[in-house]
């Protein structure tokens, strides 16, 4: 789908890969390095693979609808 | 802002770290950068206002929807949870899925077909000028408003959760969506609201998941909700046989004919916030889609929104309390209930993240009303009443002025907000004043082709008016309540919902009676308005999977499993 030179889906794609990057990383540098104050269900570490997941997701939708396979 | 919210937003929830930081200003950026990106396709009025009526049912749906998720939903709803229960439910399933059906296998033809603008805009054709100029009236009116009470909850949850100073949050919000939506008009908003959308949604969807782990699943959670509250708090519709049987002090008629009737179908199907993202659609078949699309996540959306509350009642160590107890006896009140949950289970990150969705949320929703609230403004007033002849030049610029200018007003707006206890009965209210009436006025004028010019106009401003009086028969004199609501013990919702099916069938009596008794209009002038005198597209081609009254079943035997489900 493309509303335009570039598809939302794109967007939508670079804010996930983005964020998603972000939030893994910032999970794994708690795995290492625990903080005082833990979150509860801090054992989970969801940070770590909800940030993969949006990552994943987020490099699919960018390679899927990249503005160079879209012209 | 007042001394008791003064000293309710005294602390902060939560500290962003560096990474959370950078979270939520990349999505300031991204979507300034989206409206900057769809300034040049901006060009004409068509797209401006109509985003080039090229949207896939895909992006038209779920922008319907994204446009709606608002601050209420985000926020209020899930203090709504906390406070009445899953009742609250009901305002995303009954409350809206009928009618997202209803709009669209019924209703889009319609509008599609007639080629309108607006909701006004149809009345224009339907029922005359006088009709549209008080409907584009009331609706521009009730849309800032709405706005403003979007930028307020937005300003309450950054003042609360990070300590931002309120002037500061509302006026960063609104700057950038005044920015975003005056470069790049509706197509922008649009685009917008289906990023939005999905960061909502890998914003907050953490929050169900990880509480449900905590309590150990969904019939654990009722059990603690029966310890910590009441086994009522998670019965859809097995206590709404009486007025006090339930935590709303609703009976199962305003909720069946007031809210899953009149105020749904009015919002659903008549309030242009809503309806001008389908009628973006690029054909018919998918502006159908778009509302049956919308459907699926709605009946979704509770769980990121309702179940967080009713975990708020699970495992919070506090009691939440209205904000007028917090006022007086500290604490935390229920519109804190979802920031709390996000603080209780979300790390760096992860929180940047879901303070992003809450403000995406409550941008989206302010955006939809701007940019509504613009087109309404330039084609059913200024063009129809101050400024007939313009170039559409002239109009496109009139509306990204009116965007600044709507968004200025909403902050205005936003103070006048405060003033009222729960920010839900206020909407509510404004809902019955002006959506519930213009449900009876556009169904009737859809549906029978014997609807006059007349009636559709004094029906309109009898539902309206009637409404309005209600309102304030019942603030000057509380004992009224019994007469409007049906009971005494009917709380504000209950109210605004009878007050709204009282307002419709005043619409409808006085539409039919003052139709009746008027010169009926010719068949040749209803042709594209009027079921009956209106060629419809059949779809007998298309496979069935294509077609949207099969996707309508399959939400609607949906929609009866998941009411069946918490029954």
């Amino acid at each position: 789908m493309r509303e335009g030179g570039i598809s939302i889906w794109f967007f939508i794609g670079v804010s996930l890969l983005l964020n998603g990057a972000l939030i893994a990383g910032a999970g794994i540098w708690e795995v290492f390095n625990p903080p005082a104050n833990k979150v509860v269900l801090f054992n989970l570490h969801a940070g770590v693979w909800w940030g993969a997941l949006l990552f994943i997701i987020g490099l699919a939708y960018c390679v899927r609808f990249a503005p160079h396979r879209q012209a | 802002m007042t001394p008791p919210l003064a000293i309710l937003l005294s602390d902060r929830l939560v500290h962003l770290s560096a990474v959370d930081v950078v979270i939520v200003v990349s999505y300031f950026a991204l979507v300034l950068g989206i409206g900057a990106y769809l300034e040049g396709r901006s060009k004409t009025g068509e797209d401006f206002f109509m985003a080039g009526r090229e949207m896939t049912a895909w992006v038209a749906g779920l922008s319907f929807l994204s446009a709606n998720l608002g601050a209420l939903e985000l926020m209020g709803w899930a203090a709504s949870a906390y406070q009445y229960g899953i009742l609250a439910t009901h305002w995303y399933w009954i409350g809206a899925i009928p009618a997202m059906l209803f709009l669209a296998l019924v209703m889009m033809p319609f509008y599609y077909i007639s080629k309108t603008h607006s909701v006004p805009g149809y009345l224009k054709l339907r029922f005359g000028e006088p009709s549209r100029a008080l409907s584009a009236i009331s609706f521009a009116f009730m849309t800032v408003l709405m706005s403003g009470i979007n930028m307020y909850s937005m300003a309450l949850v950054m003042k609360v959760v990070l300590g931002w100073p309120i002037h500061f949050s509302i006026w960063i919000s609104s700057i950038t969506v005044a920015v975003y939506v005056a470069l790049g008009g509706l197509r922008s908003a649009i685009f917008n609201e289906v990023l939005q959308f999905v960061l909502i949604w890998a914003g907050a969807l953490l929050i169900p998941i990880l509480g449900l782990i905590e309590v150990g699943g969904w019939n654990h959670l009722k059990l603690r909700i029966a310890q910590n509250a009441s086994a009522e708090y998670t019965h859809l519709w097995s206590t709404l046989g009486t007025f006090d049987g339930n935590p709303m002090g609703i009976h199962w008629t305003g909720i069946v004919f007031g809210l899953g009737f009149v105020i749904s179908f009015g919002y659903w199907t008549t309030d242009f916030l809503v309806v001008q993202r389908v009628l973006a659609a690029r054909d018919l078949r998918s502006a159908k889609m778009a509302p049956i699309i919308g459907a699926v996540f709605k009946m979704l959306v509770p769980f990121i929104v309702i179940l967080p509350g009713l975990l708020g009642l699970a495992v919070l160590p506090l009691k939440l309390t209205g904000e007028s107890a917090v006022a007086t006896n500290g604490g935390h009140s229920f519109n804190e209930v979802l920031p709390l949950m996000l603080a209780r289970y979300c790390g760096p990150g992860l929180l940047g993240l879901g303070i992003t969705a809450l403000i995406a949320g409550f941008m989206s929703g302010m955006a939809g009303n701007v940019s509504a609230f613009t087109t309404v403004w330039t084609y059913d007033i200024y063009r129809a009443l101050i400024h007939k002849d313009a170039s559409d030049r002239h109009y496109v610029a009139m509306g990204r002025w009116c965007t600044v200018l709507g968004v200025l007003i909403s902050v205005g707006t936003a103070y006048l907000v405060m003033q009222f206890a729960s920010i839900m009965d206020y909407v509510q209210a404004l809902f019955s004043f002006f959506i519930a009436p213009l449900f009876g006025t556009v169904i009737l004028g859809m549906l029978w082709k014997r609807a006059t010019h007349a009636g559709g106009f004094w029906g309109l401003l009898a539902g309206t008016l009637s409404s309005v009086g209600m309102w304030a028969w019942v603030r000057v004199d509380h004992s009224a309540l019994r007469y409007v609501a049906l009971s005494p013990h009917a709380r504000d919702m209950a109210e605004n919902m009878y007050r709204a099916l009282w307002s419709w069938i005043v619409c409808v009596v006085v539409t039919v009676a003052v139709s009746l008794v008027t010169q009926p209009q010719p068949e040749s002038e209803l042709n594209g308005l009027v079921y009956g005198v209106t060629a419809i597209p059949h779809e007998a081609e298309v496979p069935l999977y294509q077609r949207p009254a099969f996707w309508a079943v399959v939400v609607g035997v949906g929609f009866v499993i998941l009411n069946l489900l918490v029954w």
